[in-house]
């Protein structure tokens, strides 16, 4: 295999290996328009990273957190439901990274693998952001588990039980910002949330206990990728979108094989 | 019967948006005591109870809980997610180490030993009532505070509810706040009755329902056992707003299942004890 194929390999798998986890919270909490959301402003941290001439990855990352706590802060008003600020959220910080972008004459940038993602072209300098940013969202992860789980199935009764609610869930959101953000070179803006969503749906049908649904949604992210790059070379076709469509099947798959039926 | 106090919610007022939720209320739960908050829908029953618990901070007054109190908690309409994969034993240990004996043991005194493998998704409303009490008399409360214990169980299941909360505040002492949007009917074993209407409409003892023959009648022998009736004693009226209307209406009217400002003023003397 080429150097190019194992590191994408290599950044692909990295990138399941969290989003999986990370991915059965999004979707137990019902959060799957908030990575969106997030995923969005990666463009404006592009922008903001070529400006401040700093790495632009770190610039996506900054602005998914900085974007992440905006939002976890002006969801505590009541006067716009979630959903709305989401969307307006999400759209402003697209178009204004695409305004934005239009301002720098000298820079040039390939909004496709942007939108999309550019698995193939992934770096050792991208391979070493992949697989920071996602063993310590693992390992975050981990560690904000139990008070998550507790607030995920009841906040007020996880609340009067003694669990560090509000330091979980803000921990949890910018675990997703931190995900999101270095996940961009392998789906690209525009599909990121399909590597949180379908390996956790996918996971759901067989798992038994929550940790089971965590891993087997890892295991089928990084399945996903596999089969994903590998049809890419197959038949030529773009990797990210490819890596999508193989973790739908999977997913479909799984709804297929009959189950027990259970009480 | 020992009376230290576990909490005390002092002259608590709180607003939301606007509108007058709470308006300087008063409220105590000592140790082996069972108080009952009553009151219409939106009266601010549950609000109460969430400032009693410390999720919400009112605007004026004062809550002082017992130091090293230990709250259970049993919330209003509890569903998890069909996504999730949670069996009742997991439930029941989200926030405490317990060993699955003492799970086992927890689901036994509430009578649900058999749901501890069922998927909480697959449990009845009564089930899942009985695992919330398990999950809290998993921490060994000193007071539990219970937001509608019985809302959607069937009548039979809420008869045995009743009697194992009964039973708990015999067997371990605890204090118990109950809210209920029952009017008339309280749980037999309640100590004091608080009807809340955005204040403190009236407080008191409960009576025997066995003593009101028109009660026995409408409830069975079953539930004259385990029910007793509270007999409001307002010295005002709400109107459709909420706002207080002073003095009682004009005829005295029966005592009916239906509304709080029918009431019907009596004697203290005839009570029991």
């Amino acid at each position: 295999m080429d150097d190019f194929l194992l590191r994408a390999l290599a950044g692909g798998l990295g990138v399941a290996l969290a989003a999986g986890p990370l991915g059965t919270f999004v979707v137990w909490r019902r959060m799957a328009y908030f990575g969106d959301a997030l995923a969005h402003s990666a463009l404006l941290g592009v922008v903001l990273g070529v400006v401040l001439d700093i790495d632009p990855q770190l610039g996506v990352i900054a602005t998914c957190l900085l974007l992440a706590l905006a939002l976890a802060l002006l969801q505590r008003q009541r006067r716009l439901a979630t959903d709305t600020l989401l969307g307006i959220f999400a759209h402003a910080a697209l178009s204004l990274g695409l305004v934005a972008l239009a301002f720098l004459e000298t820079v040039r940038v390939d909004l496709v693998a942007y939108l999309f993602g550019d698995i193939l072209a992934i770096s050792t300098n991208d391979l070493y952001w992949i697989w920071g940013g996602n063993l310590l969202a693992l390992a975050a992860l981990t560690l904000i588990w139990r008070p998550l789980l507790a607030a995920t199935v009841h906040e007020e009764l996880a609340l009067v039980e003694g669990a560090p609610v509000f330091l979980a869930r803000l921990a949890f959101i910018l675990l997703i910002a931190i995900v999101v953000a270095v996940a961009m070179k392998v789906v690209g803006i525009l599909l990121i949330t399909s590597l949180l969503i379908i390996p956790a749906a996918a996971a759901r049908r067989f798992a038994r206990s929550p940790e089971g649904m965590a891993a087997l949604a890892g295991v089928l992210g990084c399945a996903a990728i596999g089969a994903g790059l590998w049809a890419s070379l197959r038949w030529d076709t773009p990797a990210g979108p490819s890596v999508v469509v193989a973790a739908t099947a999977l997913f479909a798959l799984g709804q297929l094989i009959p189950g027990r039926i259970r009480r | 019967m020992s009376a230290e106090p576990l909490l005390t919610v002092e002259n608590v007022s709180l607003t939301l948006g606007g509108y007058l939720i709470l308006n300087d209320v008063n409220l105590q739960v000592a140790s082996s005591e069972i108080v009952a908050l009553i009151g219409p829908n939106g009266a601010g029953k549950s609000t109460l109870a969430r400032i009693a618990l410390g999720l919400i901070r009112p605007d004026r007054g004062r809550v002082w809980r017992k130091p090293g109190l230990r709250l259970g908690y049993m919330p209003q309409r509890l569903t998890v997610d069909a996504t999730l994969p949670l069996t009742v034993q997991r439930f029941v240990t989200l926030s405490a180490h317990a060993r699955r004996a003492q799970v086992q043991a927890a689901l036994a005194e509430v009578g649900a030993a058999s749901i501890i493998d069922a998927p909480v998704q697959a449990i009845s409303g009564g089930e899942m009532q009985r695992a919330l009490l398990a999950r809290a008399l998993l921490r060994e409360p000193d007071l539990l505070v219970l937001d509608e214990p019985v809302q959607g169980v069937d009548v039979n299941g809420q008869y045995e509810l009743y009697d194992l909360i009964g039973n708990l505040r015999q067997r371990r002492g605890c204090g118990i706040l109950m809210v209920s949007h029952e009017l008339h009917l309280v749980m037999a074993a309640t100590d004091h009755v608080l009807c809340l209407n955005q204040h403190i409409c009236c407080s008191g003892h409960p009576d025997h329902v066995a003593r009101d023959p028109a009660y026995l009648a409408l409830l069975g022998r079953d539930g004259a056992r385990r029910l007793a009736v509270y007999h409001h004693h307002h010295d005002h009226r709400h109107d459709l707003h909420g706002g207080v209307v002073a003095g009682f209406p004009s005829s005295p009217a029966p005592a009916s299942l239906s509304g709080e400002e029918e009431i019907k003023p009596r004697p203290t003397d005839e009570r029991d004890g």
